[in-house]
């Protein structure tokens, strides 16, 4: 990974700002009026239900699709993101729910995607020692590097992915559902790392759905309900509170589940009349 | 044996670091590496050497004619016209879409030499260097049709088989057919010039080495950055096999003629292109475009200038295939690039072991798959066959070969190897 000297950004300071976000698929509006705020050496948990536009709106960030209103400002300059090439040069990198790699190259070939070493004659050997020094640094257990991606599990996948949104020394870097596929011990490597990379002075957003790695590292909770923002919460907030805000009401399945079983159990302890 | 292990990792090569890998060392290694790859699917270079040794006996014990060295190097000068075609297709099947309009491409641009150097009295070159540019503007609008408008390569290259005929027909005219003159240039090239003995042996003495001179090269990198490394007895012995295999050809084929500069055009094509498709980012991303075209544009690859490089290399290499085919025949003619010319540059591609499924292929498949495609069809004019047989036994050959890679891509599936 890059020496910290390497980035210029000053601490704290304001890396992308999104105001007035909206996106329509057809009749259905995915994202409406979205306004985001990431700091340098901050991590923002984007969370929400099913559908809130979590996804969306990472897609958008990554030149994947472009919003129909609104304006990004990235490093204090208004930006468009109309392709992915163009966020990677901002230095927007996005680790996708799906990875997006191919599963025909090797890890090296897919790491590198993009952006080989040389390009008229592929410095292979470089980009291999690379790849591994890469992945050493995240504790990947890849058993080899010139093995086609499609020989990979679920998890070392994520983490070749996670590897080359690191290469390009971004700087922000978006992950959709980082640890969804992964084990106990590889959930814990990329929770550090991401703190790791937070404290390189990276800016992250993470989408996921486990609350316990959300408060684990995020700094700042944003939740999205249908498409809008539905507020903005410390980790220390409550299960309840966060709860309520991504399905939009205090009386909702978790806390009626919660109620229940909170019920069931005073109803147990006591004595029956 | 727990220290054994310790040290084991500790001296091991980064990439061996990973004790659930095993490494393959040696000669008796390469052979389980081999078979472990052959089963798994990925068959290389394996069906064509196993189909070439069954045409070769049967042909050979059908007319003893068929594996002299003129019969041979007949075959070489039909190999490299429709071979050049052949590699173009392997580009387009690379990113995983298909030209069916190289037959007419090729046909075309030969009416074109033929119109501009012998009607027009144009220079050749120039009127050749026109050719090659009509024949890549023809594929720069099907990827312009690709690209803007969706539509199926298939489609707009089978309306470009037609109309493209449509255009050859129309520049011909009424005469039919226009005669190349007997001993210029460009004729001799397709029908007489063979490299001098000695610049044959020296060009296979330098082939092996250039061949054994980057392996080394690579592997003293690989060493000195703490990579696992081919070992130098192994590098050597395949430098100094390869040179004999070859030295033992020239000297075969230098028996009668010579190895054909036309063939040796073909072979430096498809080192040139093996060499972009392996070697440079260009050839990255069309295998990633192949792939995973999403992936690919995701990773920030511009995927429709991908897809253009691939349709107008196509097309070039198919309108160079029609102009070798008008010098070898002497003749631009209304019957050019008609026929099986489409089908047998494509059926060359996919023996050679390019898949018609994308993002898997080697410019050697061209190679390869052309010698398989027109030996066949040179025994079968030795035995005196006529061309109804010829096509049904050549579309049953291009069957099988389509089989062989549909199993081996289940295969591979099925054993993670994409």
């Amino acid at each position: 990974m890059t020496d910290l000297t390497s980035q210029s950004n000053s601490q704290n300071g304001l890396v992308l700002s999104l105001r007035g976000i909206s996106k329509n698929f057809g009749a259905v509006s995915a994202l409406t009026n979205i306004d985001l705020d990431v700091h340098a050496g901050e991590v923002v948990a984007l969370v929400g239900d099913n559908g809130a536009g979590k996804s969306t709106l990472v897609k958008i960030l990554a030149g994947v699709h472009l919003p129909d209103s609104g304006t990004i400002t990235f490093c204090r300059d208004i930006v468009a993101l109309d392709d992915p090439a163009a966020s990677l040069r901002l230095g927007i990198a996005t680790v996708f729910q799906d990875l997006a790699l191919c599963e025909n190259l090797d890890v090296v070939a897919n790491i590198f995607l993009g952006r080989e070493l040389d390009p008229w004659r592929l410095d292979e050997v470089a980009m291999e020692i690379r790849a591994w020094t890469l992945l050493n640094e995240l504790s990947a257990r890849i058993p080899s590097v010139r093995e086609p991606v499609a020989s990979l599990s679920g998890g070392q996948r994520q983490t070749v992915a996670i590897a080359r949104s690191l290469l390009l020394e971004p700087k922000l870097i978006l992950l959709d559902e980082p640890t969804a596929a992964l084990g106990v011990a590889q959930t814990a490597e990329v929770l550090d790392l991401i703190e790791r990379v937070r404290d390189r002075g990276l800016a992250v957003v993470m989408i996921s759905h486990n609350m316990e790695d959300v408060r684990a590292v995020a700094d700042r909770i944003v939740v999205l309900r249908l498409g809008r923002n539905n507020g903005i919460f410390h980790p220390d907030a409550s299960n309840q509170e966060l709860v309520s805000a991504i399905t939009g009401a205090s009386n909702n399945a978790v806390s009626r589940r919660a109620e229940r079983r909170q019920g069931s159990r005073e109803h147990s302890r006591e004595p029956r009349p | 044996m727990n220290g054994d292990k310790e040290r084991r990792a500790t001296s091991a090569p980064l990439d061996r670091a990973d004790e659930r890998i095993r490494s393959d060392t040696g000669l008796a290694g390469a052979t389980r590496a081999f078979l472990d790859r052959v089963r798994s699917g990925d068959l290389g270079a394996l069906p064509v050497v196993i189909g070439l040794v069954i045409i070769c006996t049967a042909f050979q014990s059908l007319n003893p004619v068929f594996l002299s060295s003129n019969n041979l190097v007949n075959l070489l000068f039909d190999c490299s016209t429709v071979g050049v075609i052949a590699l173009g297709i392997v580009c387009i099947l690379m990113v995983g879409e298909i030209d069916l309009s190289v037959g007419s491409v090729s046909g075309f641009a030969s009416a074109m030499v033929g119109v501009l150097w012998v009607n027009m009295e144009w220079p050749a070159w120039l009127a050749i260097f026109a050719a090659l540019v009509v024949g890549g503007a023809i594929g720069a609008l099907y990827a312009v049709l690709f690209n803007r408008f969706g539509m199926p390569s298939f489609v707009s290259t089978l309306a470009g088989l037609l109309a493209v005929l449509g255009l050859q027909l129309y520049l011909l005219g009424s005469t039919g057919s226009i005669n190349l003159p007997y001993g210029s240039p460009l004729v001799n090239f397709g029908q007489t010039l063979v490299m001098p003995p000695a610049v044959a042996y020296t060009l296979a003495a330098v082939t092996g080495a250039v061949v054994f001179a980057t392996a080394f090269r690579t592997a003293a990198r690989r060493k000195q950055a703490g990579l696992s490394a081919r070992s130098l007895g192994s590098l050597l012995l395949r430098g100094i096999v390869i040179t004999i295999i070859l030295e033992l050809v020239v000297y075969y084929l230098n028996q009668d003629r010579g190895v054909p500069w036309m063939f040796g055009l073909f072979v430096a094509l498809v080192v040139a292109m093996n060499y972009a498709l392996t070697r440079t980012k260009w050839g990255r991303s069309m295998n990633a475009v192949g792939g995973n075209r999403e992936a690919a544009r995701r990773a920030g690859i511009n995927v429709r200038r991908t897809y253009m490089t691939a349709f107008v290399l196509c097309a070039t290499f198919a309108a160079a295939g029609g102009i070798l085919s008008a010098a070898r025949l002497a003749s631009a003619s209304q019957q050019a690039g008609t026929g099986d010319v489409n089908l047998n540059a494509i059926a060359a591609a996919v023996i050679g072991g390019t898949s018609l499924f994308g993002g898997r292929g080697t410019a050697y498949s061209a190679l390869l798959g052309i010698i398989v495609i027109q030996s066949i069809a040179s025994g079968l004019t030795l035995l005196d066959l006529s061309s109804s047989l010829r096509y049904m036994i050549t579309g049953a050959v291009l069957a099988v070969a389509v089989i062989v890679d549909s199993l081996a891509r289940r295969s591979r599936m099925s054993h993670g190897r994409a």
